[in-house]
């Protein structure tokens, strides 16, 4: 598709000019164990279309009966955005022809959402910024389309197509945002702090495995911009295909830079929906808004109306766990760290890591030492997630207490943690099948102090002259002839008292 | 037994017969099956006819009752299904060039009911196309026949299921009544229907026209009989959350009491009058006086709105199908057209809906389509819906006043195939007297009360009862049959002009 396309504006010069307003759609499945209007499973990664029946299919006859789980998480999420809870609500039926959907029609909700009207906070750079929720919703996911041949994956072009209706029917919760004014240069990294903070919350919750490499996060990043101090907002786009937290950020970044240019040049925004292309950060123009379907809503009559009581909000809002931003404001006080250590802690994905190998029994500081230090360097090599990584926090607390105890020294630890990630077994298992234990036998470290000793007799002299600093050598020398299994801190206090001693 | 005789007999009679032994559920089958094979071709009630399956069905009865099992009150009674009921073992049309040859991978929950009940399922009837019609003229493989009249219409849209229970090529019948599409066929053909109360009866499996008005119920020659069938198929069903979890109203016991001594009866006073066949109107009166004489307390009742149910009705149930015809898209079965490489999957899905539609189904997709358009929507299905909470009201404040309510079921007695066809308006005047119990939802039922003098064809007597009231059709639907076949002499079936001589229609 070509398209008129004038140069970008670069972003700091187009911020100068142009006041960014964002909003974002995110999608959720919810980690139900079953679909939204039927019995079937909602596993991720089974056989093209074996999780299907007459009701996710869309058969003629078949009808649906709404999932009271899925009902309920949606609550919890609107609880936790600090929405209010609709005391009765009603599906509606979206009408469009496309082959994924197996109904012609998706049952979503239209102007009777079940939680509108909450926020939810971001901090960005130490800012808060508190973004506001439209509505949360509930509907059911469509199947997947897979294009064969053709260039572009798309269905234009493509030779033929595969429709897997696994995904058909899985709940998908839609949580949209109020428009975001006011945030400047900061527009996109509040884009991809709001939906880093949503995944958080929503995986605190248990709602759902918030993947989005599976897709069971996704989001739409809408953005416009307006020229400062017109006091108007421009048109908005609405990107989709932004698969990662980085994509979010790249998308508005880049469409703030488009729109500026076209701007710039004379044109005009179109409301239109765009394509964020992960390979270059840049988007291309889909379908056009403005020549918009109409989806000719109306009341779902297959189902009855939602009408959640009172006590059952309540009872949902007291099963509701701590909040991301509390936990961390919590830990952060409990392990003494400052904002910087731990906002460095959150961009490694190491908080939940420490915090559970601190629960496992390490301390905060052992803990952070080995996720930031030695096993990020680990992740780094393999460009792995941290998280990825084949080792627990358990296990990372048993080594930090092997340590602790002086059982291993930081040399030997290393090595159990190489034994671990090579999947040779737990750290113990590791120690005893590699034998690897601080010498801590003074019989054995003495004999090679003396050996040491007698063959540096400079050294330790200097020693005994009182300068106990060169006692390091003499501490090389008897690691080297232990192979590195003497406990290090034992072999100084021998050597100082072995020279020490009247000779 | 003799094979006429079997087909004769009530459903009740047939029952009694194979439990007692005196006949076998296999005789009795094979008896409707020859019928079938002599009536059908001028009938055309069936759109297949299921011989092996139906003679296993019995064949099971038969072997439970001869291990001492207990039957159900309808064990082995031969039954014929709208073809929209989805059945493993049989295709399901739905009257559709659409859905032509296919065969459903699953149950409707009432198919289900009925096997567990041991009914035994004939084949599948005729119907006007997705049920939308009054005549079965819209049925894509060609119309049913009145036994009456071969040359008249026996009423839509489940006008098979009446022209068979009518023509004795099943003594039990099931349709959907979803504007009239059980009143009205059974009014034409002089036989009993009853339309629920909505949500009474499962919709799962009934391949839906307008999914909020859809109403599976009972066709039979007489009225107890309908009871039994109504029983049988009620109840709540998980699978179909429109279901009423209630228990089902006592019908069977209602049908047997037949009494309306102290009843209070609302005469409608906007059903009837200009408009009206004069001998519909004529019986119908006499239907009144019967019920006064026998202890009814008859009174008029005014239903304000009950005017404007008809153009309602003409939003709602439009907009409900454009939505619910919106699947057969030709993507996932039935007929697909034009896929030959070249087109597009939305010209493939254009051409499949152009070639496998009807003109009456494309008429009410696009009604509905534009119904529930942006800037239509307040104007059409947003103001429908509020005439459908008037008339439920006008209901509600008539029954603070009267049990029942009557009116004639239809306006006029069974029209000529082909004199309608060419006028929808017409032909949705069909329905003008049972529509305002589809829009609010409310039990109701068909009962014959006499031949029209000028042309000697059926005359039906609506009655109409509050949500989950079912019971009180059967009380006062009884109590007239009884009186009206007392008073003649024999059941008015027997009247049938056009059933004359074994292997004709009539086969008396």
């Amino acid at each position: 598709m070509t398209e008129l396309a004038p140069a970008l504006v670069n972003y700091d010069e187009a911020i100068s000019r142009y006041e960014p307003v964002i909003g974002l759609e995110t999608h959720v499945e919810l980690g139900t164990v079953t679909k939204m209007f039927c019995g079937c499973s909602t596993a991720f990664g089974a056989e093209p279309n074996s999780a299907v029946c007459p009701v996710c299919l869309g058969l003629p006859g078949s009808l649906p009966v709404a999932n009271r789980t899925a009902i309920e998480y949606t609550i919890r999420i609107g609880l936790a955005l600090n929405c209010s809870i609709a005391s009765w609500c009603r599906f509606a039926r979206k009408n469009y022809f496309y082959p994924d959907m197996p109904k012609d029609f998706q049952i979503s909700q239209y102007d009777e959402p079940l939680c509108t009207d909450g926020w939810l906070d971001v901090t960005v750079d130490e800012t808060v910024v508190r973004v506001g929720i439209e509505r949360v919703h509930l509907e059911e996911d469509t199947g997947k389309s897979l294009h064969i041949g053709g260039a572009t994956g798309r269905i234009h072009g493509a030779d033929y197509s595969l429709v897997d209706y696994n995904r058909a029917g899985i709940p998908l919760v839609e949580v949209v945002t109020k428009p975001v004014p006011g945030t400047g240069a900061l527009a996109p990294v509040v884009a991809r702090a709001y939906v880093t903070e949503l995944r958080d919350l929503l995986r605190s919750l248990g709602v759902s495995d918030v993947r989005m490499e599976e897709g069971s996060l996704r989001c739409d990043v809408n953005t416009s911009i307006a020229r400062r101090g017109s006091g108007t907002w421009g048109t908005r786009t609405e990107t989709k295909n932004v698969n990662s937290l980085r994509s979010v950020e790249r998308a508005v970044r880049f469409e703030i830079e488009r729109q500026a240019g076209v701007l710039d040049s004379g044109g005009r925004i179109v409301q239109e929906t765009r394509h964020f292309h992960e390979e270059t950060g840049t988007t291309t123009a889909g379908r056009s808004k403005e020549e918009a379907q109409d989806y000719r809503y109306f009341p779902e009559p297959d189902l009855v109306p939602v009408a959640p009581s009172a006590e059952w909000v309540e009872q949902i809002r007291a099963t509701l766990p701590e909040f991301p931003a509390a936990r961390r404001a919590r830990l952060q006080r409990e392990w003494g760290l400052s904002d910087l250590d731990m906002a460095a802690l959150r961009n490694a994905g190491a908080l939940d890591l420490v915090a559970e190998t601190v629960a496992a029994g390490a301390s905060p500081e052992q803990a952070r030492n080995w996720w930031l230090g030695e096993l990020a360097r680990r992740a780094n090599e393999t460009g792995a997630d941290l998280a990825a990584l084949p080792v627990t926090p358990a296990q990372v607390a048993r080594v930090s207490e092997l340590v602790a105890s002086g059982a291993l020294n930081s040399k030997l630890a290393r090595q159990v943690l190489d034994g671990v990630l090579a999947g040779e077994g737990s750290p113990d298992e590791i120690v005893a099948a590699r034998g690897l234990a601080v010498v801590s036998d003074d019989g054995a470290l003495l004999a090679a102090i003396d050996q040491a000793i007698a063959a540096n007799p400079e050294i330790a002299d200097t020693i005994r002259s009182g300068k106990t600093a060169a006692a390091g050598v003499l501490i090389g020398a008897v690691m080297k002839a232990t192979r590195g299994q003497a406990d290090a801190t034992r072999a100084r206090e021998l050597i100082l008292q072995r020279l020490a001693e009247p000779g | 037994m003799a094979s006429t005789e079997l087909t004769r007999m009530t459903a009740a009679e047939l029952a009694a017969a194979i439990a007692s032994g005196e006949t076998s559920a296999v005789d009795v089958t094979q008896a409707h099956l020859n019928r079938i094979e002599a009536v059908d071709s001028s009938v055309h009630a069936f759109l297949h006819v299921a011989p092996d399956a139906a003679l296993a069905a019995a064949g099971a009865v038969d072997a439970r009752r001869a291990a001492g099992e207990p039957l159900g009150p309808l064990a082995g009674v031969p039954l014929v299904l709208k073809d929209l009921f989805t059945t493993t073992d049989m295709p399901t049309t739905c009257g559709s060039r659409i859905l032509e040859g296919w065969r459903p991978p699953y149950d409707a929950t009432i198919t289900t009911r009925l096997r567990r009940a041991g009914i035994v399922i004939l084949g599948k009837a005729n119907m006007d196309e997705f049920a939308m019609g009054s005549s079965t003229e819209n049925s894509a493989f060609g119309p049913s026949h009145n036994p009456w009249d071969l040359s008249r219409v026996p009423g839509g849209s489940s006008g098979g299921s009446s022209a068979a229970v009518t023509a004795f090529e099943a003594p039990l019948g099931l349709g959907t009544d979803t504007g009239g599409s059980i009143r009205q066929p059974a009014a034409v053909c002089g036989i009993v229907g009853t339309k629920p109360t909505y949500g009474g009866s499962s919709r799962y499996g009934v391949v839906a026209f307008a999914s909020s008005l859809d109403t599976p119920g009972p066709l039979a020659r007489n009225v107890l009989d309908t009871a039994l069938l109504h029983e049988v198929i009620s109840g709540h069903d998980p699978c179909d959350s429109t279901s009423i979890d209630a228990p089902v109203p006592p019908v069977v016991a209602a049908a047997r009491q037949a009494d309306v001594s102290g009843l209070r009866v609302g005469v409608v006073t906007e059903l009837g009058g200009e408009g009206y066949q004069p001998g519909v109107l004529g019986r119908f009166t006499e239907a009144v006086e019967l019920l006064q004489s026998l202890g009814a307390k008859v009174t008029e009742v005014s239903c304000p709105h009950f005017s404007y149910a008809l153009p309602a009705y003409y939003l709602i149930a439009p907009s409900e199908c454009s939505s619910n015809l919106a699947r057969f898209d030709g993507m996932r079965y039935g007929l697909r057209v034009g896929d030959d490489g070249t087109r597009s999957a939305e010209e493939v899905m254009s051409l499949t809906r152009d070639a496998g539609f009807g003109a009456e189904v494309k008429r009410r997709i696009m009604l509905g389509t534009y119904a529930l358009s942006s800037g239509y929507y307040d104007a059409y299905y947003g103001k429908a819906q509020q005439v459908r909470t008037l008339i439920a009201r006008d209901f509600d404040a008539a029954f603070e006043q009267v049990d029942v309510l009557v009116s004639p079921t239809t306006p006029t007695t069974a029209f000529p195939i082909g004199e309608r066809a060419d006028d929808p308006i017409a032909m949705y005047l069909a329905d003008l007297c049972t529509i305002p119990s589809d829009l609010a939802g409310n039990a109701a039922i068909s009962v014959p009360c006499g031949l029209a003098p000028e042309d000697g064809l059926p005359v039906g007597l609506q009655i109409m009862a509050p949500v989950l009231a079912d019971d009180r059709l059967y009380r006062v639907g009884a109590a007239v049959e009884a009186a009206l076949d007392q008073r003649r002499g024999h059941p008015l079936l027997d009247d049938a002009k056009g059933m004359k001589g074994e292997g004709e229609v009539g086969g008396k």
